[in-house]
Parts: structure tokens; sequence; C-alpha cells
């Protein structure tokens, strides 16, 4: 339990070297270390999915992972969306949807949704459903956050064709 | 500049929520900060006989372990004003000393320098007991000789009431042509927010002040319960609530565990941090909705509903809650149960009932989606026995005529009962539901709901009740500076609901502001007069007034000291767009930062009637039976034989809150407690073993629906304006939750007619859906 372990953590783009132990989870780590408390716990076991970040740009659960096990990859939180006060597109349209009332939920769903956008940029609606229903949120009834997925992922498709139309 | 009440202002919350900028009482870091856990029983019923903690106080980082002994605090204990053979107070202690109630009840505090080392602390402690045999039902609490889960609660009940029995009302039984009845169970729930319980104490030398930082929805009542519990005077205890991640009831309780935090605090002098992990948030927090109910209605020939009869009994766990006590759920529903319906006559008998399981608390609609799920029920036998359309038999018996006085002796202000009905009934027919269900081969079943909701609960309606602490009225604080900025206090509390943004819209429509020059505090005992916090639909309606009633008198101090300045008399000037011009001359006026320049900081100008500084407070209580929120919601369900699902293929809700502040707000407030009335309807329930053990620990046994099982929701709205409240306004937190039970047993009800079973149970299992199609195949 004293063993400490010295490792290397690469989060949003900064490195950190830490010495933690090595049963500190990578949600503890994130919050209670680094500070980046975005990344919220609901549940601690996996299934609530409010500690959602990205480990090498796939969702993962970051309570049932521990810090040394995420040295060596790339790890994004919910810190990384905005640009300083400028709101990211996803986080623009979970607003716009009203897909957030406490937020507490809302930085797993926000990574959830961003990681599975940049591998299923043309998800249907069924497919988006199919993966709010990953996490749990007790406020909205959902319907909102599907809506304000869907939405940002038809906008970055109308941009994407409109660059290429663009550069043809 | 239009209006800002009315439309869909984006929410000022968002922006720190979406970037991971919210501050939840988890987020706090300090310097020195210690961490507790608690060491919890393991026997729902007993004595502890012996509490070692010695090798608690071996395990590396743990700095501190108390038993109740070595923690000098008083207990708390919730009462009502009523006779000792209606109700009768017990004591819930902040740890629980020789005597347990309840598997999970905490026995001893243990703090560490490491939230790891306090969990590593907890599992060290040796704790024997002398186990006693649990009550883990109302049934057996009530049978004789059943043991006692407080000595002086003699047959477990700790409330008994018989309500308005009408004169002759087993003669119209008697006499009626048709008489139904209903007999119901519902499960025992978990409000479940995503935030679990935790606070951080500290003691201020400087301030000399235990600062305690909990996500309550009372943070007022929190203080006076901690300084009592401490021995402190109030202002020596200050609680400030940070963003709160949900709370539904569940935190409009004080709980024993920030107590025990604040005095772990105090006696060390660090502050201490406790966050509550999932287990505990199931099992030993706050539960509720387990209730049973045995109901009677009976109708004439037509369809006209002659009388109502039921027996309610609530099953609220091991301890009263505070302020609200364990009546809370028989007296709402004994209270309300006749709801949008028209009964003549109307007998009902409420109890609680103690058993060795964790405590009750509010929960989102306390009671009614329980009650109008039986009224319903009962609406929609009779509908079958007189062979009457369901619909149409609610349509000849919901109250048209406003104000109704009713048998329960409470006046109903104007609502749209029939119109909703009506409307939501002719949505499902033009979506062609009726026809696909009448074109035969699937399992499709339809059902409504029509239901009010009461809100803005005053301090009236609680007396009523016979609460020794009467919740009710607000107070606001609203405070220019020399900027021109406004400041506003509530003593409501946003855990989700968007207070930042709606009140904002009513003080800033009032003073003609941008709503960006007007800033909504609350949740700080220290920076808000006083106030009672959220719960019961009662923000908008009672807070909402009193920001109202601040910014007109803000307004009128503006105008007084510029109609002095410019020579001339207050009716005479008129607010217009962060300033006060003349009435005749609209060139001619002062801008708001001239006029709070003068008062603040040229205060030898002020005219000499008025006093220097521009803040003013006004309160607002509501002294009559409140103002109701009605809706009815339509339901399309289909039943797969395979599995036992059930389907939800189509949702309506139509909804009258009179003035919707904020339509998104709204929407979003209709839409989150639908889904949690859904979940209490198919899903969600925690039961217990014989030996008192919680069946679900973890969100794997407790089954909160996803947004698989949760469908889209299409939401009409009428406007039935409140003359109660100042902007109009209803409340609407609740009614989503309200409805939603009974519509969704409805659908499952007809889908299953053809198999002549019938269920009235909720959670409705897969398991139940499953036997009832196979019987019938």
């Amino acid at each position: 339990m004293t063993d400490q372990q010295l490792i290397t953590l690469r989060v949003n783009g900064e490195q950190s070297e830490l010495v933690i132990d090595p049963r500190r989870t990578l949600a503890d780590t994130l919050r209670q270390v680094l500070g980046l408390t975005g990344t919220h716990l609901g549940c601690e076991h996996g299934i609530c999915g409010a500690c959602t970040v990205l480990v090498d740009g796939a969702p993962a659960r970051a309570c049932l992972m521990f810090a040394v096990q995420a040295e060596n990859r790339e790890i994004r939180t919910v810190e990384s969306l905005a640009d300083g006060d400028e709101l990211g597109d996803l986080q623009r349209a979970f607003s716009a949807h009203h897909a957030l009332q406490c937020g507490f939920c809302t930085p797993g769903f926000l990574m959830l949704a961003e990681g599975f956008l940049a591998e299923r940029p043309a998800a249907t609606r069924a497919e988006i459903r199919e993966l709010v229903s990953s996490n749990l949120c007790r406020c909205t009834g959902y319907q909102p956050i599907v809506d304000a997925i869907e939405d940002c992922a038809r906008r970055r498709e109308a941009s994407r064709t409109e660059r290429n139309d663009g550069a043809a | 500049m239009s209006r800002l009440v009315g439309t869909s202002v984006p929410r000022r919350e968002d922006p720190r929520l979406l970037t991971g900028r919210g501050r939840f009482v988890d987020d706090i870091r300090m310097v020195g900060l210690l961490h507790a856990q608690f060491v919890r029983s393991r026997v729902a019923s007993g004595l502890v006989t012996s509490i070692d903690l010695s090798a608690v106080l071996q395990v590396p980082g743990v700095v501190a372990a108390y038993p109740a002994a070595d923690l000098d605090v008083l207990g708390i204990t919730a009462t009502l004003e009523r006779p000792p053979t209606e109700f009768v107070p017990t004591e819930m202690p902040i740890l629980a000393g020789d005597r347990v109630r309840f598997a999970g009840e905490p026995l001893a505090i243990v703090i560490a320098e490491d939230p790891y080392a306090a969990e590593d602390g907890v599992e060290a402690a040796v704790v024997t007991y002398q186990a006693f045999t649990a009550v883990t039902s109302a049934e057996q609490a009530l049978e004789p000789g059943a043991p006692l889960v407080h000595d002086e609660a003699t047959n477990n009940i700790l409330l008994d009431v018989s309500m308005f029995a009408t004169e002759g009302i087993d003669q119209v039984f008697a006499d009626a042509a048709c008489v139904v009845r209903v007999q119901a169970r519902t499960g025992r729930q978990n409000a479940a927010p995503l935030e679990t319980r935790g606070a951080v104490a500290e003691w201020i030398d400087r301030d000399a002040q235990l600062v305690v930082q909990t996500c309550t929805q009372i943070p007022h009542q929190v203080r006076t319960v901690l300084a009592r519990s401490l021995r402190l005077d109030e202002r020596a205890v200050r609680v400030i609530t940070p963003d709160m991640g949900g709370g539904f009831g569940l935190k409009c309780v004080v709980g024993r565990e920030e107590i025990a935090v604040a005095a772990a605090a105090l006696r060390l002098r660090r502050p201490v941090k406790w966050i509550e992990d999932r287990k505990d948030a199931l099992t030993a927090s706050f539960l509720a909705r387990e209730q049973r109910y045995d109901a009677r209605a009976a109708f004439d020939h037509d369809g006209r509903i002659l009388a109502l009869d039921a027996d309610i009994v609530c099953d609220m766990g091991a301890y009263s809650c505070y302020p609200f006590t364990a009546a809370i759920e028989p007296l709402m529903a004994s209270a309300e149960m006749p709801g949008v319906y028209r009964v003549p006559a109307y007998r009902v008998r409420g109890r609680a009932v103690t058993t060795n399981k964790a405590p009750s608390a509010p929960y989102r609609g306390v009671s009614r989606p329980q009650y109008v799920m039986v009224m319903e029920r009962l609406f929609e036998r009779a509908a079958r026995e007189l062979k009457i359309d369901a619909v149409e038999l609610r349509r000849r018996n919901v109250i048209t005529t406003f104000p109704y006085s009713g048998v329960n002796r409470i006046t109903y202000d104007a609502g749209s009962y029939l119109e909703s009905l009506n409307l939501c009934e002719r949505v499902l027919k033009d979506e062609g539901w009726y026809e696909m269900k009448a074109a035969g081969g699937r399992h499709l079943g339809i059902g409504y709901s029509c239901f009010n909701e009461r809100t803005g609960y005053g301090s009236g309606a609680f007396a009523q009740r016979k609460m020794s602490v009467v919740p009710g009225f607000d107070m606001t604080e609203a405070r220019m500076d020399t900027t021109g900025s406004v400041t506003i206090t509530t003593g409501t509390l946003s855990h989700g609901q968007s207070h930042e943004t709606t009140l904002a819209q009513i003080a800033a429509d009032e003073l003609t502001l941008d709503i960006a020059k007007v800033k909504i505090v609350q949740g700080d005992t220290d920076r808000i007069p006083y106030g009672w916090g959220t719960f019961a639909s009662r923000s908008v309606v009672v807070g909402g007034s009193a920001v109202r009633l601040a910014a007109v008198k803000l307004a009128e101090k503006l105008r007084m000291l510029a109609a002095g300045l410019l020579d001339t008399t207050p009716d005479n000037v008129e607010l217009d767009h962060g300033r006060v011009r003349l009435r005749d001359r609209p060139d001619r006026g002062l801008g708001f930062v001239e006029l709070a320049e003068v008062a603040y900081l040229k205060a030898h100008l002020v005219p000499k009637d008025l006093e220097p500084g521009l803040s003013v407070t006004a309160t607002f209580d509501v002294f009559t039976d409140g103002t109701f929120g009605n809706a009815t919601h339509g339901v399309v369900v289909e039943l797969h034989e395979g599995t036992g699902r059930v389907e939800i293929l189509r949702y309506v809700c139509v909804e009258d809150c009179g003035v919707a502040i904020n339509p998104m707000v709204v929407e979003g407030q209709c839409r989150g407690g639908i889904a949690q009335g859904i979940a209490g309807a198919l899903f969600e329930q925690i039961t217990y073993d014989e030996q008192g053990e919680p069946s679900a620990t973890g969100f794997l046994d407790y089954k909160m629906p996803t947004a698989s099982e949760i469908p889209d929701v299409a939401i009409h709205h009428l406007e039935t304006p409140s003359t109660l409240t100042e902007s109009g306004a209803k409340g609407v937190g609740e009614g989503g939750t309200i409805g939603a039970p009974a519509a969704v047993l409805n659908a499952v009800n007809d889908a299953l007619t053809s198999t002549g079973v019938e269920l009235n149970d909720t959670p409705i299992t897969p398991e139940t859906v499953y036997r009832a199609l196979k019987r019938a195949s």
C-alpha cells in the first residue's frame, strides 16, 4: 500500500510526473492530484459514466482504471473541450437543447459523445440513443442529450460537406 | 426591450457546468483537509454489545475515530403538534449508540489524511451485536406482538389519522350503482441524485464560525439543526451550498452525517470532508414511496363519482426526517387524494409505520404519484364495470368550475383539467394509435392520467398539517451597487432547476435591465437573510414572488430617488432600460449608475425623506391553499411476449403551469420528471430480505433507467395563469413524476385486457408481464 510509484501522465496535452499509490484510480488522480475536478464520480463502479474520459481517443470509465494503467496513454477530460471561455460546438449544442440541468453527469456525456462522434461522425439518431444509454442522467429524461449530440453531429457533417465542396 | 419572462433565455448555469468549472462539494480543496467515512451497522435491528476502534487508529493515515459516546452531540427529533394518539415523536441520534435500527446506520466516524485511508480505517473497526428480529414490512410491523422499532411507538405506528369522514358515506356506498375497489402497492425507491450526499466542515477562528459546505436543499434548516445539535449560537454556524448534482427531495432533510462531520471538524479544529459512496447513498441515506392502498370508489349509473374511501399505509423506515417527520407521506396522500375529481364524499385513514429499513424523506411528488395511480385505476375499473369509455368517465368527473371547494377542505384555483384531457386524447387519436391498436396482432395499450399538482405550499398549508416547524415564506434582498448591477438573493436553492436564470428573468423585467446586470445569489446562510430552500415545487411560486416584490420595491426606491433629484413626484417618473425618466419628457432622466452613485457616493444629495443606499427586502408567503398546476399524460405501450418487456411507443404530456417563465426549463422539468415516474412504474425498487438486508447496493441492482428505456416525450402547453403568484406562474417541478406511473400502469393494463390479468403494483416487472401474457396464450 505504501509502495508509491512514479508515473508520467499525459492529460489534455500536458505531461505531469506523479508519485502515487498504485491503487489510486485514474478518476481520483485527475481530481485529487491534478485538480481536474470536472471529471465527476457518481457510482465508482462503472455504471453511471459520470467519470467518462477519453483514453487514446476512446471513452473509458476513469473510476475503473488505475492511474498507473494510464501511463503512456493520451487522456482527455472535459476541461479540454472549450477554448478559454469559448465553448466547443458539442458544449454549445448541450446548452441550446437544455441537455443538462444539475450538470453533474454532463462531463461524462460530453466525453462519451466526443469520443463517439470522432469514430462515427454520421451516426443515426438510433445509434446516438444507444450510445447515450451507456451513462446515467437523473434530470433530463435523456431526450435533450440525444437531441444535442445529433444536432452537433449534423452540424459537423454539414460543415465538412461545405469544406469538401469548397475544396472541389 | 422585450420581456424576458415567457422566453427560453439560455441558462446562465451552463458555461461553468459544461467546462468542468462547476464547484460541487467534492470539488472543494483545502489545506490540511481530512476525510471522513462511517462505520455502519451490519444488522438491521439489535444492540451494539461492543465497538472496538483501536485497530482503526493503527491504520496508516487515520487521525481519529469517534463512536457515539465520544461525539457529544444532540440527536434530531422532528415533531408535529398533534396528540399522542395521532403522532409519536422519535429521536434520530447523530451516531447510533447502543441500539441500531437499520442496516447501514452510522455507528462511528473515522477521519483520515486521505479518503483511501478513511475507508481502510472503517474496515478495521470491530463491532459485535446482539441481533433482534428485524421488522421488514408494514404488515409485520402492524402485527400484534411485533418487535418494536422504537419503544415509545407502540404497534410501530408513528402517525395514525382518520380524516374527513363525510356523514352518511357508508350509505352512499351501500346504495351506489357501482362500487369498485383497488388494492395497490408501490416499491421503495431512492431519489438517486447523481451526486451523492457530502459535506465539508471547517471551524474559522477569525469569524468564530463553523462553516459547513453541504449539498442540501435547505441550508437555513441545516444551520438550525447544526446549532442545536452542537450547542452553538446560530450565528456561529454558516451553511453554504455549492453547486448541487440533483436532490429531488432526498437532500431536503437534515442528514445525520453532515452533523457528525461538523462535530468532528469542531473537535479536531481541522477541515473535514465526507463524500457518501453509492452503496451508502442507496442503502443508508433516505428512501421513499413504499406505500399500500386499499381504496374503494362509488359511482352512479351515469358514471358520476359519489364517494371515495381509502386506507393508506406508508412504510417510513427507521426514523422521522427533519423537518417533515415520518408523517409526510400519509398526510400528503390523505389530504389530497381526490385530486382533479369532484368527489362529494370522502373518508381516509393514513398511517406511517416504522420498520428496520433506511428512513424516508420526501421524494419528488411525495405520495401523489401513488394516490394518482390509485385514483386513475379506480376510474379505469369503474369505466370497465359501467361500460363507459375511461376518458369519457373522467370527462364527466373532472372539476370544471373554479375556484372549487373540495370535500377535503382544499380550494382549487383555476386549471385546465378538462381541456388537457381532451387535447391529450385528441393527439393520440390524430396520431392513429387507436387504429393501430384496433388492428390487433400486437399487445398494444393506451393509458392516461389526469392530475393536478399543488404548488406554493405556504405557511398556511404546512401549519394545517400541524408541523411544529412550519415552512412556507421566502425572503429576497435586492441590492443595486454603484455600477448599476443588481444582486438578488433567494432563500430557494436550485439543484438543477435553473433559478440563476429564471429568477433573474423575473427581476430583470421589473427593473428593465439586461439580464447580464442581474445576479442571483443562493445557498449561503450568511448572505441570505432567511429562506426555506427548494422543495414541493415552491421556488418560482414563493421564491419567484419574493424576487418580484423585491425588484418592485427597488424600482420604487429608484423612482423616489430620481423624482427627488429631478424635482418632481415619483408618479411622474418611470423605469426605462437602465434609467429613470420623466413620463411627460422621456428625454429627461437619470441613469441607474448616476442614481446609484448618489445613493452611495454622494449621500448628501439624497432627498431628506430617503435613506442612503439601494437595498430593499421583500417577503412572500401563501396563506390560501396554494396554486395548482395540472396535466394529462397519454401513453402507448407495447408488451413483448418473449421478454415481458414494456416498451413505451409514445408519450404525450399536456401540461399547464400557468405562465411559463422559461418554456425550455418547463419542458426540462416535465421530461425529467416523467423519466423518474417511469422509473418508479417499471424499474426501480429496493427490497429487503428477512434479516433486513437491502437488495440494491449499486446501480447493477438498482435499475435506474437509461436512454434505452426512457422515450421521447411530446409536450403540449396550456396556460391558465395563477392569480396567487406575482408572475402568474405555477410550480412545475413534480408533475412529470406524479402523472407517469398512473398513465403507464393504465396503458399496461389496457394491453392486458384480453388476458384477464390486472396489475396494480409497481414496479411492473418483466416477469409479471411475461407471466400474464403466458397465462393468456
